[in-house]
């Protein structure tokens, strides 16, 4: 056993220090909000998969006061994700240049942004138009 | 050199990512919130022997795996990196629980998607 303890640098708390890093920290966090929405559809799809009962177990569990409000919270945590992920996209992606002009980040945050409410207003409207 | 697999996962994270940020919300509030409430959308629309078709046929299956399997690695890549940042310093453990996980939950949907047959 090493008797040296070399100095480590305490991390408590370095994110609540400032806004910026406390947005970064929001925005980090959603992710475990993707994966708790992902497990709850795996969840469903092992149902379908041992049988109607297993499945409606699933389907009843969907529909309890509890589930609802956490699924309006996954929807909160859905939305923040989608806005900080086109927001930081001029950042992410490579360059683009036209006529000489580097293409404002504005402009790509507001593309994506009008992309994403578009086709989430489509696939709602087909499947309202699936299901009459 | 040995090559980086970091590629990879970021690669998946940002698919994960982008797929999420367009159609993750409507597809939270319908399974989630239209559907068990009857808001807008029919209570019974995700019946059993309806979302069997819909997994049974191609289009659906593929559908279904690659939202489960890319919010999984989006998630994953994700929190590797947050729990670095939050100053945890067992860094391979941590890259096994999370992409481990992803991994698993995966083949998980995988199997499932085949075990509902076509």
């Amino acid at each position: 056993m090493s008797r040296r303890r070399p100095y480590v640098r305490a991390m408590d708390g370095w994110w609540r220090r400032d806004r910026f890093f406390v947005r970064y920290m929001i925005r980090e966090a959603t992710a475990v909000l993707v994966v708790a929405y992902a497990a709850v559809l795996l969840i469903g799809m092992i149902g379908l998969a041992r049988g109607e009962a297993a499945y409606d177990r699933w389907l009843e569990a969907l529909r309890s006061p509890l589930s609802v409000a956490f699924h309006v919270v996954l929807l909160l945590g859905f939305l923040y994700h989608t806005w900080s992920w086109f927001r930081i996209m001029p950042k992410t992606m490579p360059m683009i240049v036209v006529g000489g002009k580097r293409i404002e980040p504005r402009l790509i945050t507001g593309s994506g942004l009008a992309i994403a409410a578009a086709l989430c207003v489509v696939l709602l409207l087909v499947v309202i138009r699936m299901a009459a | 050199m040995k090559r980086s697999n970091a590629p990879i996962f970021w690669s998946l994270f940002g698919a994960g990512g982008i797929l999420s940020a367009l159609i993750g919300p409507v597809l939270v509030f319908i399974t989630g919130i239209a559907v068990p409430t009857g808001l807008l959308l029919p209570r019974d629309l995700m019946d059993y022997p309806r979302m069997l078709a819909f997994t049974q046929h191609w289009s659906g299956k593929g559908f279904a795996f690659v939202v489960i399997a890319l919010f999984l690695w989006h998630g994953a890549h994700r929190i590797f990196h947050s729990l670095h940042d939050l100053g945890l310093r067992t860094e391979t453990a941590a890259k096994l629980a999370c992409y481990g996980t992803a991994l698993i939950g995966t083949l998980v949907a995988g199997y499932a998607l085949l075990a509902v047959g076509s």
